[in-house]
């Protein structure tokens, strides 16, 4: 049960319906989970689909998969756990109330998310040049079954892309937030809850590489 | 009768348009969904009128084919999506729940403006694409039908059900966190109204599945607009996975609508009744079991579509035992009325209505769960009867049961019981009229669907068109008169039924806030015998 | 024929009566729980009226001897009606070996039917009373669902694979057939008759129809012309395996696996070859889609399914 013994005097960014600070972050930390929960079922989706195909057509994931240059994946799986500590560690400048700590590590976190996005508009250009997208310009000497391969390749990159984006403009915002000095030990919810999210989607690259990337490499 | 209420209220203060369109109050947010909901009920009842006139005769001679294809196409997609599943949970839902769990707002008041923001942008997504000449998949979207053949707008109108889906998602992620969260002290999980159980387990339907069907419906788009390839069986692609995809949201979506009307029969059953909910702790858990359940039954719907017989086994077993919840409900509710002081103001005839209704649309479930008799009754009018005596018998008269129930503490005036009485019977017995004809034709083998249809089955069929005349002034009787009252003064008390809950304690309609001091909860939901003690100590 | 105001179909097939028995058992435990908790409610609405504004109900919190009851008296309804409607499914999903084969293909918006021995219809099947008939479904381009009411069996034509539905006719007589699943523009209007004849007079009329060669032939000169035969030799000598007595057999495949050679395989092979090749061979055939149509491709599969080890030549066809 929530505490129903409210500070005398109110956080300024204390919302009229909390009673406390406290009960505001638990409440902001519990819905980011929900809405992680429901960003799990979003993936979910593509992941079933992903196993149903590649279970029926194992030849078409390998060579789709010969298709993809496992170094760029590999260099980007790099960048985004790299975004994952700075992301932490701008959490942790808020907790404590390191305001220059927030700037530097939000900027660093922004960088990598962008060489992210970067890395991956070259990925994407080649398979355009070698006719990978599925479609009618699709390489008709391959198996076309590969064209499962390639547009969940492309579904389950672009969603998560689109997801890097997002979370790009949601530390911009923590930075604009962190630059004017809201954030304290009392109130850090912000900041912490779009370090989850952001930890989120690297967690879903780091599903996404070994099963996209990495089919067959082990032999 | 005129109580001093009205300073304050939430109507009144703050004035003007742009404080109803940028207010972050669960209450206004609760009538500006009402009011949208209703709109859409009107639009997509004049789809079904549409279609019940056509079926009138057995010749297609009101609509072309595909006028009456994209006809009922619209009439489901708009109920389904822009009705039913925003019905309860997004107008009574928003208004009780933080009431009921004594918070001052959802907690996350932004983010639920934002969610009618959605629901209107989507809502007029599929408009457009109406505009633009209609949309004609059905409200399934089946591929590769939905993906390859279709020349309508699908697109635009997918479009327009995966934005819709994401105001689903935040009316449920904001239920689940301010019944985690929001409850005042002494509100322990097993003291909570039963109205606050069933959303609870509504809102996880909510986030589990509907981001589903939202990648689902992604998925269809990619394959129309840029060509891509999931479900196309030219390259090996399967169009059954989109049936899973589909259904693994579409049939728990149906407890999205059935459970919130679960929960106000529950507050209605005990309220005109003035006794505790028998077996209170079973009907809780009840709606938690038919929420997770109802996840694992989605392959029922797809016994002759190839999906494997063993699979078929699988779902058809766990959709029996999914009846069984159902059923510990009804019978808890049944006794719940055993021994108690029953008015018969109009809430108990809906609550009479919705029990007639929902009886017989969960026992027709059994017929279809059933694996041998499925094989002949799926996409018949069998199927159809059955979803709307649970959608529309269910979910529109636990919705209606509901609004009559506390349109008086929503609005601050009385409608009259007499209209209010005869409006229960019409829909009633209108509904019947219209819905049980459609057992008997879908038995007969009148597949859904059909725009013409072989002449035997044309007795049934106007039967069921004069039934939905019948259903359908029973709709425009409830709109007239409560949008009349709306016109009239404040008259109502702050409890007007005599019934416990928060809600009830304060004011007919509710200040800005909801509560002058904080509640702190003492008793259990539903203390009739506790609070009448208390009286005559005092 | 059907009168003009029917409210229970006729029952034509060997399964249908027991459809209709497993319908009747449900109908009287569901109606005797309608009834039960109808009359109950209404009992207890009227018994227990209000009398005096200020009333309220007796103190009554529940029950866990009713809970059960009414928990476990369900439940096991509910399995009762689970395990004798998945034997019923069982028995019409699964054809009795010595079915005859009749291929239905459907496409927007017709079914187009083949009779092993080349009769060909549109919209209308042709079957004897008494015998067991296996109809192997197939679309062209969207979903479409084969369903014969008075016969109680319907069955999804999914584009991309082969289906199955089987019925022993019982009653002479033309039936409705449906489509079932929702399909387009003319949904409605791809409707047809399954017409039920004695043993004698079905021969007859197979003898007087417009045979344009068993569908065993058929699939004998596509197998010719679309140049199989250039890979796929009687003996070890072509570039594709030998497909003599393939139908029916495990094969093994390059990545491991094994797999039953049935229609839907052989299907995919023609369909999408590169999808399963079979160990020691190298993916080179060409993909048939969009030369080979859907009735083709079943006469290709009535051939190959001819192909027996002893004798190449089957006698079936020739029936």
């Amino acid at each position: 049960m929530e505490n129903p013994n409210a500070p005398h005097e109110h956080h300024p960014a204390l919302q009229h319906h909390f009673h406390s600070m406290a009960q505001q972050l638990e409440a902001s930390v519990l819905g980011m989970w929900v809405f992680l929960v429901t960003e799990v079922m979003f993936f979910g989706g593509l992941f079933m689909a992903y196993i149903l195909y590649r279970s029926l057509y194992p030849d078409a994931w390998l060579a789709g998969s010969q298709e993809l240059d496992e170094f760029l994946g590999g260099l980007n799986t790099v960048v985004l756990i790299c975004s994952s500590l700075t992301m932490a560690l701008a959490v942790r400048a808020a907790q404590v109330g390191s305001r220059k700590g927030q700037i530097v590590n939000l900027i660093l976190t922004i960088v990598f998310g962008t060489v992210f996005l970067v890395v991956k508009y070259f990925e994407y250009a080649k398979k355009f040049e070698h006719h990978l997208v599925p479609g009618a310009h699709f390489d008709p000497a391959r198996d076309p079954a590969q064209q499962l391969y390639f547009s969940l390749y492309f579904m389950m990159t672009g969603v998560h892309a689109l997801h890097m984006v997002v979370g790009i403009g949601l530390m911009l915002v923590m930075l604009h937030m962190a630059w004017k000095g809201r954030f304290s030990a009392e109130y850090f919810a912000p900041v912490e809850i779009s370090g989850l999210y952001w930890h989120f989607v690297d967690i879903v690259w780091i599903f996404l590489f070994p099963l996209l990337y990495l089919i067959g490499k082990h032999h | 009768m005129n109580h001093d209420i009205k300073a304050g209220s939430y109507l009144d203060a703050p004035h003007g348009i742009a404080s109803w369109l940028l207010t972050k109050d669960h209450k206004r947010i609760a009538l500006l969904y009402l009011i949208s909901i209703t709109v859409f009920f009107i639009i997509g009842g004049i789809f079904a009128a549409g279609i019940r006139t056509e079926l009138m005769t057995p010749e297609g001679d009101l609509f072309t084919a595909d006028m009456y294809n994209k006809v009922f196409t619209l009439h489901g997609v708009v109920m389904i999506f822009f009705f039913l599943i925003p019905s309860i949970p997004a107008t009574l839902g928003n208004f009780l729940v933080p009431i009921m769990c004594g918070a001052k707002d959802l907690a996350f008041p932004r983010i639920n403006l934002l969610s009618w923001y959605l629901y209107v942008a989507g809502a007029s997504l599929t408009i457009g694409a109406v505009a633009l000449g209609g949309v004609d998949t059905g409200w399934t979207f089946y591929t590769p039908y939905s993906s390859m053949a279709s020349n309508t707008n699908v697109t635009l109108a997918a479009l327009g059900v995966f934005i819709a889906g994401f105001s689903s998602i935040l009316t449920g992620f904001n239920f689940i966190v301010t019944i985690h969260r929001m409850r005042a002290p002494g509100l322990t999980w097993f003291r909570m109204p039963l109205f606050l159980w069933a959303h609870y387990a509504t809102s996880l339907v909510m986030i589990l599945g509907t981001p589903v069907v939202a990648i689902t419906i992604l998925l269809v788009g990619a394959e129309r607009a840029l060509g891509f390839a999931i479900f196309d069986p030219r390259v090996g692609g399967d169009p059954v996975l989109f049936q899973h995809l589909f259904w693994f949201y579409s049939h728990p979506a149906v407890y999205i609508m059935i459970l919130p009307a679960m929960g106000v029969i529950s507050e209605l059953v005990a309220a005109v009744s003035r006794k505790q909910i028998f077996g209170y702790s079973f009907v809780a858990y009840s709606s938690l079991a038919i929420a997770i359940i109802g996840f694992l039954v989605w392959g029922h719907h797809m016994f002759v579509s190839s999906q494997s017989i063993y699979a078929g086994l699988v779902f058809s077993i766990i959709t029996m035992i999914v009846a069984v919840p159902s059923a510990v409900k009804t019978f808890n509710w049944t006794a719940t009325m055993y021994k108690g002081s029953i008015t018969w103001d109009s809430p108990t005839y809906w609550v009479l209505g919705f029990m007639g209704l929902f009886l017989i649309g969960g026992l027709t479930g059994l017929f279809l769960g059933t694996m041998g008799l499925d094989v002949h009754l799926h996409d018949t009018y069998f199927v159809v009867a059955h979803f709307h005596y649970i959608m529309v018998g269910g979910g529109v008269m636990g919705f209606l049961g509901g609004v009559h129930f506390w349109w008086p503490k929503m609005t601050g005036r009385i409608y009259p019981e007499t209209a209010g009485k005869i409006a229960a019977v019409l829909v009633f017995v209108g509904f019947n009229l219209t819905f049980f004809p459609q057992f008997v034709v879908g038995y007969l083998g009148m597949p859904r669907r059909y725009h013409a249809y072989p002449e035997e089955f044309q007795i049934l069929n106007v039967l069921s068109t004069g039934g939905a005349a019948v259903l359908g002034a029973g709709y425009l009787l409830i709109l007239a008169y409560l949008v009349a009252s709306f016109f009239k003064p404040r008259n109502a008390p702050a409890n007007p039924w005599g019934a416990t809950g928060l809600e009830w304690d304060i004011p007919s309609p509710p200040t800005t806030f909801n509560f002058e001091h904080d509640p702190v909860v003492t008793e259990d939901a539903y203390d009739y015998v506790g609070r009448a003690r208390k009286a005559r100590e005092n | 024929m059907q009168s003009s105001f029917p409210l229970f179909p006729q029952a034509a097939s060997s399964i249908a009566s027991e459809v209709d028995l497993l319908y009747f058992f449900i109908l009287a435990v569901a109606s005797f729980f309608a009834v039960l908790v109808s009359v109950a409610v209404v009992f207890f609405a009227i018994k227990f009226r209000r009398r005096h504004a200020d009333e309220i109900g007796h103190d009554i919190h529940g029950s866990i001897a009713l809970e059960l009851i009414w928990s476990i008296i369900p439940f096991v309804l509910a399995m009762v009606m689970f395990f004798w409607g998945a034997d019923l499914y069982f028995r019409i999903a699964r054809p009795p070996a010595d079915a005859m084969d009749v291929y239905v293909v459907g496409k927007q918006w017709m079914w187009k039917v083949q009779h092993p021995e080349g009769v060909r219809e549109i919209n209308e099947l042709h079957v004897p009373l008494g015998r067991p008939v296996r109809i192997t479904l197939g679309s062209e381009d969207v979903l479409h669902d084969f369903y014969i009411p008075a016969f109680r069996v319907k069955m999804d034509a999914v584009p991309g694979k082969l289906t199955t539905l089987w019925f022993t006719a019982t009653k002479t007589g033309s039936y409705h057939v449906f489509c079932a699943e929702y399909c387009g523009t003319q949904h409605s209007g791809m409707i047809g008759q399954v017409i039920v004849m004695e043993p004698h007079d079905y021969e007859a009329w197979l003898a007087g129809g417009r045979s344009t060669g068993t569908a065993v032939q058929n699939g004998e000169k596509l197998f010719t012309q679309l140049a199989c035969i250039t890979c796929h030799k009687t003996d070890t000598s072509g570039r594709g395996p030998v497909l003599t007595g393939v139908f029916g057999s495990t094969v093994q495949l390059m990545d491991g696996r094994q797999v039953i050679v049935d229609e839907n395989y052989l299907r995919e092979s023609v369909m999408n070859p590169q999808a399963k090749i079979v160990l020691g061979y190298q993916p080179i055939m060409p993909t048939f889609q969009g030369t080979v149509s859907e009735e083709n491709l079943l006469q290709l599969i009535a051939y190959i399914k001819t192909l027996k080890a002893t004798t190449p030549e089957s006698p079936e066809g020739g029936q």
